[in-house]
């Protein structure tokens, strides 16, 4: 059991040092901008900690962590799916434009919505797929592209089935009725802000990757090519097809990263302003949570903690991008760290194994008789 | 653990661990190493290697796989440093930070695995490092000149202008000859170099060193081929378990007795006694072609047929089409045109799974990129290849217990040296890595095992294990094709051995009275060997 | 014994081509290429009156976007070359970008342009120290800095910019232009030659003109670095060593080549080329720093590379038509791109046609349907959608990297992880 304990202590150690490193970092960027590291962290440790607040944070986080998990499917398999932006957005007005057109009894209602967005993130996702698989075109080129086409093409349906947001210069789709809405619940106490109800499917989500990926025949397949493309071809696996399986997979949960919003936000229509960039930070959070669904948890926690105390940084005079460079700078860190954490963790295991075998090992044999 | 007392009185060795011999006036040392070590984690390299290299000879450095000959060429050749000791060339104690410090004291090392860029020209190659320029830019001119030069002078025969990729194996060792030749090298090292040839293009060689060594260079030559080695040496250096154990003349010693010196007990054989071969047919091959994308045949029309009971051998120099007669048969490669029959079954269109589940074992020729993960744990390696057969899985869920109890039944069965189940893959040794692959490839009965070189870079201990275990179940039935460039483990294990070449079967040999040197004969073509 | 040698190919060209009559390689093709380009362009504007397909205004814009999307392709080729997957470009464009918008007005364009590289070359540094030192995955590290790349800029745009007239959170003040430069006497004769609108004549007339008048210093800079780089690439020691290092570092090491060192070179100047793209958007193209100024550019870069096939002219003519495709969107949109569908449809028939001889059946069933359906579509409309132009570059992107990804060859170690002592 002592290999348990010092793999679990190697797999935390990565993300652990990699936040300090970057705590570092932002303090002294904070420094070389005059601004002050104490009294900020405070400001921010003490806002984040108040009830509104921390329900902010767990609400920003299931958005996060079903983005992060999104990109781990990916990752796992060795693929790069930084479309998960273009795919959440195209998948979240899709279903807000289906589920505004139709009226049906409340989980029937939600259900239809929440299918839709998964179909339509799997299909944009396939497109690039399809270019992998048969063209070989890399994922990360075509995913980008995808993501600054389906931004247009949003903008062009946008304008086709616009409705006006009252009171405001915003496009957007028409609400979705209440028989939509994802209900939400008082998690946190001292505060009315409720927390997205849609955190027990990001948290069955959750454990569905865990299982699937790690006890199913699909999932060994999945991780082998992962690990080693031509071993798993050699073992029988037909890998243009994991690679179509895994990026739609993909592209599914993706589709979910906007359902919290779109479902259980005051204005259930998806509109110009609704938010972006999520995939990007689905990618770091992947990225620091090493593809582990708890890992990846706590991760989409942190960052959305930081995002939801980071606005009392602009009441004390400081640039609240200071938390796009604390986060950036926690991606490229967490990687590093990772890269060494491994290397030490396969050379301290070769290391301990020889000694283990020379241990065991019967003394040498004497020379042959002349 | 060094052998200080005589290993066979009847060898005449002329040192052993502790002291070199003497150097005389007439024989001035080229190269000479004292007590070099070098440590890596969890395992010592080398331990205290001492020898003397006297110039214009070809001194041999025998060992069996994993005895530490690489690391000392890589040592002597600046690609690592020793932990202690001492290297001296020409009488001068040199150390070398880079290969670039030991180009510059004069040796040059020819790899095993050639160091060669193929989308890049030959010309380009040659010169990479020590380029001639003329006002800032490469002059081509001059490095033309000069490889001709070169190549003339000791009869290589290398044109500058094609690229590395479209050579044969011969040309390219030519070309890496060159190499060293073109940055003055004075010693040459030679890294296995027989290791990708036929005994014609081996004598080729050794006619090549010969000329080298009568413009008085030196040539270090390592190898595990004992009677190459005899055959060209002039001295011989054994190492085993990472330290010199005798330096003898070739004179005075025999392979076998060479060969006990390297592996210091008595010799397994892959010789088989009795015949096992059945009539009934396992695997039929008819008529199989391959292309390649731009639609050149890799393999042409090659038809064989394995019986229960048999081994069928096949003998060939590596590139004449080997690899992708396996692929094409494991489901790897498509087939442009002919059928494989598994027990009358058609599966030229079946998926490489459904040929597995069929009952098709695989050992690949790398291990390291078709047959094992390396960052996964032993367990899940037994998984690798037969996810869709217990014991590894109940209906769509992996059985962990399942594999887990099977893995340790494997590293039981076949003798797998680990502490455990869980460790990774990596951590194994290749001999121990290849043992596994072996035993989960026996494992659930397959009705026949494609084996390609089954036993490449395992030590001596681990092949003669493997070559029981094939034995074994060649005895209860079981099919095997064998791809090897050892020659010994083909017409060893074979009952019969087939010859390809550019992608043609051309000769049906029968192992029994067939010599390595007719064998080789008809991989190059340049022969007939008895149909 | 020497049995299987190739007859001779001159360093450096491309590998045997196809049919035998028609040049398959370097300038001739290239000549051949641009001949029946334009004579096709010119065909479908006289078919479909979209005059602005050919003009000199698209001739020069062509070429004004092309510089920022082929110094972005320079820099992956660069990178690549030496075995480095750059992905990151983006973020070091972003960079260049604000680089220059910021050194800009403060201090003149030219020190823009300094500074933008400078600050290219900087996330290069990033990226290098990322993959080259510390072995993290090229492409993880190459999103990791798209990401930083944008948030350091969002943050120092904000304390950098505050209070600036004319400036804001997401833009630098207004810039100085560079100076442009023309052939002498070309462009009056040559404008009233475009306006006869004279089938190849006048599309000639207008494409040489946009081409070789008014044309900005940073342009003639970008195609001197094109040939710049060619020359130091493929004829000089420094850049054999560097390729070497990206199609065998084993090798470039046991020969002395120091791998880690020209890595690190590519790998910034990579960066520097990148951040000399951001400077020309934001000095030559624009008009000082502003947010989401790149737009992919630095991906559509990548994609001009791969086009190019890892090559400098192949790179510049992949580039060229990128900032073609660019050029018509942000022109008289609707109209030439609606027009370039009918080009569209008439190539993958003539595509489809080429690969059905070929035996390709399935391949040319589908480009005959989309190029059917291009023809289509531009039959039953009279103009594309703004929103639709927009996305021409990116979905000449997906085309060019769907049916130009197969045939090609990168060099043998690009993105491999690589470690001194590797070898043997």
């Amino acid at each position: 059991m002592t290999i348990d304990l010092r793999r679990i202590a190697l797999a935390v150690i990565a993300p652990l040092l990699a936040i300090v490193f970057s705590l570092v970092v932002t303090a002294l960027v904070l420094v070389a901008t005059g601004d002050p590291v104490w009294s900020t962290a405070k400001a921010v440790l003490d806002y984040g900690t108040k009830p509104n607040v921390l329900a902010l944070t767990l609400n920003q986080g299931t958005v996060y962590y079903l983005s992060a998990l999104a990109v781990a499917i990916g990752f796992r398999m060795n693929l790069f799916n930084i479309g998960v932006d273009g795919q959440y957005r195209l998948a979240a007005f899709t279903a807000a434009v289906v589920g505004s057109s139709i009226s049906l009894p409340k989980p029937l209602h939600i259900l239809v919505i929440v299918v839709t967005a998964m179909l339509v993130g799997a299909m944009w996702a396939g497109i690039a797929a399809l270019l992998k698989a048969t063209r070989g075109v890399s994922e990360v080129i075509s995913t980008i592209m995808l993501n600054a086409i389906a931004t247009t093409l949003i903008a062009y349906l946008l304008r086709k089935v616009k409705y006006d947001v009252a009171g405001s210069n915003n496009i957007g789709t028409k609400p979705i009725d209440e028989s939509g809405a994802f209900p939400g619940i008082d998690l946190v106490p001292g505060t009315d802000v409720k927390v997205f109800g849609f955190i027990f499917v990001a948290i069955i989500a959750g454990i569905l990757y865990t299982v699937v990926l790690g006890r199913t025949r699909f999932g060994f397949d999945l991780r082998a090519t992962g690990r080693s493309q031509s071993a798993a071809v050699a073992s029988g696996v037909d890998v243009k097809r994991m690679v179509v399986y895994s990026l739609l997979i993909s592209g599914a949960v993706a589709g979910l990263v906007g359902m919290p919003q779109l479902l259980g936000g005051s204005t259930r229509s998806y509109s110009l302003d609704f938010p972006t960039g999520l995939g990007f930070t689905g990618i770091a959070i992947a990225l620091l949570g090493r593809n582990n669904a708890i890992g990846m948890a706590l991760s989409a926690l942190l960052f959305s903690f930081l995002d939801s105390s980071s606005i009392i940084l602009d009441f004390n005079g400081i640039s609240k991008e200071i938390v796009l460079i604390m986060q950036g700078t926690i991606v490229l860190s967490v990687v590093v760290v990772y890269e060494l954490v491994r290397r030490y963790g396969v050379a301290a295991e070769q290391r301990r194994v020889s000694r283990q075998l020379a241990d065991e090992q019967p003394a040498t044999p004497t020379e042959v008789p002349a | 653990m060094s052998a200080t007392r005589p290993i066979s009185r009847k060898v005449p060795v002329i040192a052993t661990t502790s002291a070199p011999p003497p150097v005389t006036a007439q024989t001035d040392a080229a190269v000479e190493l004292r007590g070099i070590t070098k440590r890596f984690p969890g395992v010592v390299a080398n331990r205290d290697i001492n020898f003397v290299v006297r110039r214009g000879q070809v001194h041999a450095v025998v060992g069996e796989n994993g005895a530490g000959k690489s690391t000392l060429m890589k040592i002597l050749y600046g690609m690592q440093r020793p932990d202690e000791g001492s290297i001296s060339v020409d009488g001068k104690e040199v150390s070398f930070h880079t290969p670039g410090d030991a180009i510059d004291a004069g040796i040059g090392m020819v790899h095993q695995h050639f160091m060669l860029a193929d989308n890049l020209t030959v010309l380009e190659n040659v010169v990479l490092g020590s380029e001639p320029t003329k006002a800032g830019m490469l002059d081509f001119g001059t490095a033309r000149q000069r490889i001709k030069e070169i190549s003339d002078a000791y009869g290589l025969d290398v044109s500058p202008d094609p690229l590395v990729e479209d050579l044969g194996v011969g040309d390219r060792q030519r070309v890496e000859i060159l190499k060293v030749l073109y940055r003055g090298a004075k010693v040459l090292i030679l890294d296995e170099p027989t290791a990708v040839l036929v005994p014609q293009e081996v004598d080729e060689l050794f006619d090549n060193l010969r000329e080298l060594k009568k413009e008085g260079l030196t040539v270090i030559f390592i190898s595990h081929k004992l009677d190459e080695v005899l055959a060209v040496a002039d001295e011989i250096t054994v190492i085993r378990r990472g330290t010199t154990v005798a330096t003898v003349e070739p004179a005075g010693v025999t392979a076998r007795q060479l060969a006990e010196l390297m592996v210091g007990s008595e010799l397994p054989t892959p010789e088989t006694r009795e015949s096992t071969v059945t009539d009934q047919m396992v695997l039929e091959g008819k008529g199989l072609t391959v292309r390649s994308v731009e639609g050149r045949a890799l393999i042409e029309d090659l038809s064989f047929r394995i019986h229960r009971g048999e081994v069928l051998g096949i003998a060939g120099v590596e590139g004449n089409g080997q690899a992708e007669l396996v692929e094409a048969i494991m489901g790897m490669r498509p087939l442009a045109a002919g059928t494989i029959g598994l027990l009358g079954e058609d599966l030229s269109t079946w998926p490489t799974r459904r040929r597995r589940e069929h009952g098709i074992g695989y050992i690949p020729e790398d291990r390291h990129r078709h047959g094992m993960l390396l960052e996964s744990p032993l367990w899940e390696n037994r998984i690798l290849g037969h996810q869709t057969e217990a014991p590894n899985v109940k209906g769509p869920w992996i059985d962990r217990s399942g594999a887990r109890k099977d893995t340790q039944r494997i590293i039981d069965q076949y003798d797998v040296r680990t502490p455990g189940i869980d460790v990774l893959a990596s951590s194994l040794s290749g001999g121990n890595q290849q043992k596994l692959i072996v035993g989960r490839e026996m494992s659930g009965e397959p009705k026949v095992l494609i084996a390609s070189h089954p036993t490449r870079g395992v030590d001596v201990g681990a092949q003669a294990a493997i070559w029981d275990h094939i034995r074994a179940a060649r005895r209860l039935g079981l099919a095997v094709l064998l791809i090897s460039a050892d020659l010994d483990e083909l017409i060893g294990l074979s009952d019969s051995i087939k010859v390809i070449l550019r992608g043609r079967f051309v000769a049906d040999v029968d192992p029994s009275d067939v010599t390595p040197e007719a064998l080789g004969s008809a991989m190059t073509g340049a022969g007939g060997a008895t149909s | 014994m020497s049995t299987s040698t190739v007859a001779p190919v001159p360093p450096g060209s491309a590998p045997s081509g196809l049919r035998g009559r028609l040049p398959t390689s370097g300038v001739p093709l290239a000549m051949v290429s641009i001949a029946g380009l334009v004579l096709l362009l010119s065909i479908v504007r006289v078919i479909t009156g979209a005059d602005d397909l050919t003009s000199s205004g698209t001739a020069g814009a062509a070429l004004a976007l092309a510089v920022p999307i082929g110094l972005a392709g320079l820099g992956g080729l660069w990178s690549e070359r030496s075995g480095v997957v750059n992905i990151g470009l983006e973020g070091m464009m972003i960079m260049g970008t604000w680089g220059a918008g910021w050194a800009g007005y403060q201090w003149g364009p030219w020190t823009g342009v300094l500074v933008g590289t400078l600050f290219g070359a900087a996330g290069g540094l990033l990226h290098a120290v990322a993959t080259v030192t510390f072995g993290v995955d090229h492409i993880v590290s190459g999103v990791a800095i798209n990401i930083l790349g944008l948030g350091v800029t969002q943050f120092l745009s904000v304390i950098a910019f505050e209070g600036v007239k004319g400036a804001g959170e997401s833009q630098s003040p207004p810039l100085d232009d560079i100076a442009t430069v023309s052939l002498p006497g070309l462009r009056d004769p040559l404008l009233t030659l475009e306006q006869h609108h004279w089938f190849l004549v006048s599309d000639l007339a207008g494409i040489v003109r946009g081409l070789f008048t008014s044309v900005s210093l940073l342009t003639v800079l970008a195609v001197l670095l094109v040939v710049l780089t060619y020359f130091v690439l493929w004829r000089t020691a420094f850049g054999l060593r560097l390729r070497s290092c990206g199609e065998s570092p084993v090798a470039a090491e046991s020969l002395g080549v120091n791998v880690y060192l020209f890595k690190y070179a590519a790998v910034v100047a990579s960066g520097a080329f990148a951040g000399l793209g951001g400077a020309f958007l934001a000095i030559v193209a624009g008009n000082g720093y502003r947010e989401g100024q790149t737009g992919g550019r630095g991906y559509i870069g990548l994609a001009a590379m791969i086009f190019g096939n890892w090559r400098p002219g192949g790179l510049a003519a992949g580039a060229a038509l990128f900032g073609y495709t660019d050029s018509l969107q942000l022109r008289r949109g609707g109209e030439s791109v609606h027009a370039l569908l009918l080009l569209l449809g008439v190539l993958l028939i003539a595509g489809a046609v080429l690969l059905s001889i070929r035996g390709h059946r399935i391949a040319a069933g589908v480009a005959v349907v989309a190029g059917a359906s291009a023809v289509a579509v531009y039959v039953q409309t009279d103009v594309v959608p703004d929103d639709f132009t927009t996305m021409t570059p990116y979905v000449a992107t997906l085309l060019v990297l769907a049916l130009a990804s197969q045939r090609l060859r990168m060099p043998a170690a690009d993105g491999l992880p690589y470690r001194r002592g590797q070898g043997g």
